[in-house]
């Protein structure tokens, strides 16, 4: 058995000192890159129509983003001085972000609480935090209006007053804390060992650097918004913005593990471990535990924070009985969860996980886009080319995703390496 | 365990991370400011709607020629805003209808707010409040990321969307190269009936006060931007009440600075608590009997253990 876990292809039969350099190099890109498979065949495997459906998408977008490149931001997006966030931000950084946060609920609950029920999920979801915060950069560079100066508030000059300040240095030292985090996982697939054990010791340093950066900036997103009292809706403008925000991550990270594992079960099952596959149901009651808990508390702040601002009395205006359709979501969820744990019933429980990520990406999506601006005449919230880019970023996103999840250890362990996740 | 790298490690970031947090409070100070500092004074009472101050500014910042020329009134059928993709101008003249039914004028453009919320929002400082008193851009530290659009309770910057290379935060900068030169601001100027004023802040809330107290009937009794926004550079006097006129009406008094300065006086607190939080509670739940495996954690030991005893 190879570590991919399929028995065809007998690869260790020769020596090393045996092949000649390009025999290694060809061997080395058949292990690594093309799956044990000849280039050819990987090929062959590849031609799918889900993948030639995906590529015409992807390319149709990097069209897109490179017109933006080429003649401004107005060619692709509805961005306007009414609305100077659109949809790029709003999915790529605001609702993005917020569920990147697996990396750091999870590995604090693993590494630090020691929380050994999460072990098998730790490095996927410390992939997924990775992946999340890329692309929230990649967005974000789509979206900037000079992206080639995106290092200037870490180099150049510095607007210490600004929440965003702020958020800029903590996403550059997070992604790069998330980086160094998922190395056991590249090295261990590179047979790095030695690299390998060093990454494998900074894993505690990490966890909590990744803590201290995540609760600060995830809470910084919302609280940018603090600084447009007149222009976020009543009911969603509260001092306790940067609370919620942070809240509201740890329930959609833990959303996102609860669905995503659920999906690596049914599209990873071959490159996932026996002990992973058989830990999910359990993984998933005691996420949902959590998540019933976390989004309970969610629930009681949203409510008294709209309380304490006074904003009830907007509820039966048109952005009011559209408050009201995110609030029942949310709303909802807690209780959900804790019948679904009550009763033992993973699927109740996977399927609440869906609806809190819809419910969470609801809520910054109307924080943020549909009731920004509320008392300016509004025109389109966002362009079909915008939904376009958004689409195939994503796709590009799982299709690394994928990528990874078919090379590297991290639905399972690598043999020589065992203890990678520890 | 923490070990002694592992202590280190954790040490250095602190310091690093409670330098970075207290940079960022300190920028949300209160504001001083510089009493000798520039200001304008419109007076929408005096205001004929003749538009050459909107003239006189687009000559003044070079600004692309517009559709209609400056004498043509029918652009007062609607409310315009200062800079949009198609009318290239830092400022516009709108018409409302006054109490006795005769058109009241109002300028529009940067309040140039003492506190601003965009230089608040500025990740890069690109946008300053001058000494002298104007709102200044500076161009080659934007990286185009339009906070300050998001942050103005005016709704003034505006970003040129159709730029792909350059894009600018544009804005009234209040000619601030003109009075580094000696000038008054252009539409200032320009101004036939002296509606527009330029001076020192504090002196043009004195004589915007004074003509209020000599002509109380001619005026309401507030001076908008005194107190909005934590103070603006820009004020207004008026007949009509300013909410009537497209003057935001929920700007409040309290200056933006103050909004997010709570949030980031708690930057420091967070970044020295959690490691002494975390840490401890690790150290304290990970004792293990063998000390001297510095890459190994008690986790990794157990497990190992285990694997062991499954083993045999």
């Amino acid at each position: 058995m190879n570590e991919f876990g399929n028995e065809t292809v007998e690869r260790h039969v020769y020596p090393k000192n045996e092949l000649t350099g390009a025999e290694i190099i060809s061997n080395w890109f058949r292990e690594k890159i093309f799956l044990g498979l000849s280039f050819k065949e990987y090929m062959k495997t590849l031609i799918t129509p889900l993948n030639i459906g995906a590529g015409l998408i992807v390319f149709a977008g990097l069209f897109l983003i490179a017109m933006r490149f080429i003649f401004g931001l107005d060619q692709v997006t509805e961005a306007s001085n009414e609305q100077p966030w659109g949809l790029f931000l709003t999915w790529g950084l605001f609702s993005g972000v917020p569920f990147s946060a697996s990396g750091f609920v999870i590995g604090t609950g693993v590494y630090i609480f020691g929380v050994k029920r999460y072990q098998p999920i730790v490095k996927n979801a410390i992939l997924l935090g990775f992946l999340g915060y890329l692309f929230a950069v990649i967005f974000l560079m789509i979206d900037l209006g000079r992206p080639w100066r995106i290092y200037y508030p870490m180099a150049i000059s510095f607007g210490t007053a600004s929440v965003m300040f702020l958020v800029a240095w903590h996403v550059a030292l997070y992604l790069s804390v998330q980086f160094f985090e998922f190395c056991p996982s590249v090295l261990a697939w590179l047979n790095q060992g030695y690299l390998q054990k060093i990454a494998v010791s900074m894993t505690l340093g990490l966890t909590i650097f990744g803590v201290m950066l995540s609760t600060l900036h995830q809470s910084a997103l919302s609280a940018m918004f603090l600084l447009a009292p007149g222009k976020v809706h009543p009911l969603w403008y509260t001092s306790y913005l940067p609370w919620l925000a942070l809240i509201s991550a740890i329930g959609a990270a833990m959303a996102l593990m609860i669905v995503v594992s659920k999906l690596t079960t049914i599209y990873f099952r071959n490159r996932a471990s026996a002990e992973y596959l058989g830990s999910i149901d359990d993984v998933t009651i005691g996420l949902g535990k959590a998540s019933s808990l976390v989004m309970f508390t969610y629930l009681g702040m949203r409510l008294i924070s709209i309380t304490h601002e006074g904003a009830w009395k907007y509820l039966d205006t048109p952005t009011g009985h559209w408050f009201m359709v995110e609030i029942m979501i949310l709303a909802l969820v807690p209780f959900l969860y804790y019948y679904g744990v009550m009763k033992k019933n993973v699927k109740l429980i996977q399927v609440t996980g869906v609806v809190t990520m819809i419910g969470i990406i609801l809520n910054r999506f109307n924080l943020t886009l549909l009731t920004f601006n509320y008392q300016l005449p509004r025109g389109e919230p966002f362009y079909w080319k915008e939904v376009l880019v958004v689409i195939s970023v994503v796709i590009i996103q799982v299709l690394v995703y994928r990528w990874i999840v078919n090379r590297m250890p991290v639905l399972r362990d690598h043999p020589d390496y065992p203890n990678d996740g520890h | 365990m923490i070990n002694r790298r592992n202590l280190l490690k954790i040490g250095g970031a602190v310091v690093a991370a409670s330098i970075l947090g207290s940079e960022s409070v300190l920028g949300a100070q209160d504001f001083e400011g510089n009493p000798d500092r520039l200001g304008m004074l419109t007076d929408t009472t005096r205001c004929i709607g003749c538009r050459r101050c909107e003239a006189a500014c687009n000559k003044a910042n070079n600004l692309p020629a517009p559709k209609t020329s400056f004498e043509d009134t029918s652009v007062f059928e609607e409310k315009r805003k200062p800079y949009v993709a198609d009318v290239q101008s830092y400022t516009v003249v709108n018409r409302f209808e006054g109490e006795d039914g005769k058109p009241v004028y109002r300028k529009v453009q940067c309040m140039h707010c003492d506190e601003p919320a965009c230089v608040t929002a500025c990740p890069v400082a690109a946008l300053t409040k001058s000494k002298e008193g104007p709102v200044v851009w500076n161009e080659k530290l934007c990286i185009g990321c339009r906070y300050c659009i998001t942050a103005c309770p005016f709704y003034v910057p505006a970003f040129e969307y159709s730029s792909a290379f350059e894009p600018k935060i544009q804005k009234c900068f209040m000619c601030s190269q003109r009075i580094k030169d000696g000038l008054i601001p252009a539409c200032a100027e320009a101004c036939p009936v002296e509606a527009i004023q330029f001076g020192k802040r504090n002196d043009l809330i004195k004589m915007a006060k004074q003509r209020i107290w000599g002509e109380p009937d001619k005026y309401i009794d507030h001076v908008y931007g005194e107190t909005e926004a934590g103070g603006t550079g820009w004020l207004y006097v008026s007949k009509l009440p300013f909410e009537k006129m497209g003057f935001p009406g929920n700007i409040g008094v309290t200056s933006f600075p103050k909004l997010t300065k709570d949030f980031l006086g708690m930057v420091n607190l967070t970044l020295v608590t959690w490691p002494a939080l975390l840490g401890g509670f690790y150290m304290a739940t990970h004792k293990k009997p063998n000390e001297g495996h510095e890459n190994k954690n008690e986790t990794e030991n157990e497990k190992k253990t285990e694997e062991d005893i499954k083993h045999e």
